[in-house]
């Protein structure tokens, strides 16, 4: 089975889950006056489940016929592209968001932009590390004083 | 409406909204130009910024200039190098490449730019007087119309998707339209599909969908596929004159690209992309046998005809989001996030409660024209050099602008952690071939649509509205034809090739 209708499996579980929210369970803590309302909280969600159990039917059962054309990338050979360093990436990306609070503004950003490139592959630090820290304290300046928005510049031991 | 102009006139042309002008254009430019990155991405980027700064007009000013620069920089990429920084500008590839091959770079450039100019400035024109018109009718519209004219609007920009596209389009468009009623409505104050979680009383947040959607999955590509990429001629852009033979070839061109764009923008679902890819059609077909040779070999009318139809469709994209508060394309639906975001509801009511704002877009039009041609075309050879930035800094700048995108609009890092889930999502449904747009579109126009639905149901105390509105009828009779139209074609098309194929 292809990949989109893997997806149109999940997709199809989702919305049943939604719907059965919408028709059984979320009614229940309706107060009685606004039981004599034409339309309820749940009016929406169930025509929209259902619209959404019709459609990922559809491709899951394969009923509108399309060719099998390749897109940019192909998944089914996924191995063959630079999935690694996709997924470090990713992981670089959670890791900013955990680290962003504790470690401050900062020191997590010029981190994070030095490791990005070194896991791209670059060595030439003397680039690297300057390039970086002037970001972050640009961005930072940026953010902080022209924007207005305030963001935690230094780890929170330390009092930033 | 002279009144209007006028107004529109001093508030465009402030200092501040003449920076945010150039500003936008530039950064547009820029940043469009890198394969990669569309100008979603780029506008979901900006969009932090043009909400801190409070100003409504300024704000959509500045977006709306980083969507033409984008336009424009993606053009640049496409004829330099043929590696299109965004969809749009993919037909003016075609002739623009072999053109820059050839050593003529620089001609090529100008046509663009011209072609590009013309066709925004006509665009413009021709969104001062249909906008009024149609705004001035859908006075008249009742929620009953709305919902229905939503209706409309997102089933056509599933049945644009193309055959066998239609259900995956209509599904992300249901998904999109299921995320918005997570969270606590306006209309009913009671919080639904939290799943008991806090974070999700208020709801997905718009920017952090938006840049999950586009530039998160666009940034990962670059990653796992680097796009091979060759300079055409010697690299060197000069001589960026054009002859007057030349002028005389492309200006019926423009002419007739200008007025097929604009209406094609107009129409949801069919943006940029449709626009140049069917102009540049057209044009081929209706040339001489000469000029048709010439067709994808540097052609300069083959040039002329993608980047004005583009540059129109994008202004005419403009009409149905200013008149009727209803995007049309993934572009506007994010403009549309961002307008609401800063307290203005788009809107037939827009041009009477706000006319500024109305006009001074309308005006910026003008101006963010006339700045790409005047400033960016001589800038370009040095602008260009943000080609040469080597991808090892870009992609980590890329996906640290997305993050601090999403942070800034919440202050809140579990954002940053939804964005990342999505993101991987966004580009799992990429991977198997699904619009991302309809959803996106799907999640801003949701809680409108739902709320014009429930006014509708309460005020005729139930489903009636449909039927006893005639034009509410229409519209979702339209509606559903639209939907089912392209299967059944494809579906006839297929029994007939299969009866010739097995004909006796």
């Amino acid at each position: 089975m292809a990949l989109d209708r893997w997806i149109a499996l999940i997709l199809l579980g989702i919305c049943l889950t939604y719907g059965y929210t919408a028709w059984f369970t979320m009614d229940g803590s309706l107060a009685p006056f606004m039981k004599r309302n034409p339309i309820w909280p749940s009016t929406f969600p169930k025509v929209l489940s259902v619209l959404g159990i019709i459609a990922s039917l559809i491709i899951l059962l394969g009923l509108e016929k399309s060719e099998t054309k390749v897109g940019e990338i192909d998944y089914r050979r996924l191995g063959d592209y630079h999935l690694g360093q996709a997924v470090l990436l990713l992981a670089l990306m959670v890791a900013y968001a955990l680290c962003l609070r504790p470690l401050g503004f900062l020191g997590s950003t010029g981190a994070f932009l030095i490791l990005g490139s070194f896991i791209l592959g670059e060595r030439k630090w003397h680039v690297m590390v300057p390039v970086s820290v002037l970001t972050a304290v640009v961005v930072w300046y940026l953010v902080q004083q022209v924007l207005g928005i305030y963001m935690r510049p230094l780890p929170g031991v330390i009092g930033g | 409406m002279l009144e209007g102009l006028l107004i529109g006139l001093q508030t465009a042309l402030s200092v501040q909204n003449l920076l945010m002008v150039i500003g936008g254009c530039l950064i547009g430019t820029f940043i469009g130009m890198l394969p990669g990155l569309g100008p979603m991405s780029i506008i979901a980027i900006m969009i932090p910024v043009a909400i801190s700064m409070g100003d409504p007009s300024a704000a959509l000013i500045l977006l709306a200039g980083v969507y033409y620069g984008a336009i424009f920089g993606g053009s640049t990429s496409s004829i330099l190098l043929n590696a299109p920084g965004v969809a749009g500008t993919v037909a003016s590839s075609f002739d623009g490449y072999p053109m820059a091959k050839q050593g003529k770079a620089g001609k090529a450039l100008t046509i663009a730019a011209i072609a590009s100019f013309a066709g925004g400035t006509i665009g413009a024109l021709l969104l001062m007087i249909f906008a009024p018109m149609l705004s001035s009718v859908a006075l008249l519209f009742h929620s009953a119309e709305y919902f229905a004219l939503m209706v409309v609007g997102l089933s056509a920009i599933a049945a644009f998707a193309g055959t066998g596209q239609v259900a995956k389009a209509m599904m992300m468009t249901v998904l999109g339209l299921i995320m918005a009623t997570v969270g606590e409505g306006a209309l009913f104050n009671l919080p639904r599909f939290t799943m008991g979680v806090m974070d999700l009383q208020s709801g997905f947040g718009f920017i952090t969908l938006a840049m999950a959607m586009f530039a998160l999955p666009e940034a990962l590509f670059l990653v796992l596929k680097p796009k091979t990429t060759q300079g055409g001629g010697d690299g060197k852009i000069k001589d960026l004159r054009i002859t007057r033979s030349e002028a005389r070839a492309i200006a019926p061109v423009i002419g007739r690209q200008s007025l097929q764009g604009f209406f094609i923008g107009v129409l949801p679902g069919a943006g940029a992309t449709i626009a140049s890819f069917l102009g540049y059609a057209v044009e081929r077909n209706i040339a001489t046998k000469e000029e048709q040779e010439e067709f994808g070999k540097g052609s300069i009318k083959g040039l002329a005809a993608p980047e004005t139809a583009n540059n129109a469709a994008c202004t005419g994209s403009f009409v149905p989001l200013l008149t009727l508060g209803i995007p049309g394309s993934g572009t506007t639906a994010i403009l549309l996030g961002a307008l609401i975001a800063l307290n203005v509801s788009p809107g037939p009511r827009l041009m009477i409660d706000e006319p500024q704002i109305f006009w001074a877009v309308i005006m910026s039009m003008f101006i963010g024209n006339l700045v790409l041609l005047i400033l960016n075309l001589p800038l370009i050879p040095y602008i260009a050099k943000v080609l040469s930035i080597p991808r090892n800094y870009l992609i980590p700048f890329i996906l640290f602008f997305t993050l601090m995108g999403a942070y800034i609009g919440q202050n809140n890092a579990t954002e940053l952690l939804l964005l990342v889930g999505f993101g991987i999502c966004a580009t799992a449904l990429k991977f198997a071939d699904y619009p991302l747009a309809p959803l996106l579109i799907g999640f801003i126009l949701g809680g409108m649509l739902e709320n014009n639905f429930a006014r509708s149901m309460q005020l005729y105390d139930g489903i009636g509205f449909i039927w006893e509105r005639p034009m509410t009828l229409g519209l979702l009779v339209i509606a559903a034809i639209l939907v089912v139209l392209p299967s059944y074609r494809a579906r006839r098309a297929r029994a007939r090739a299969a009866g010739v194929a097995d004909g006796d």
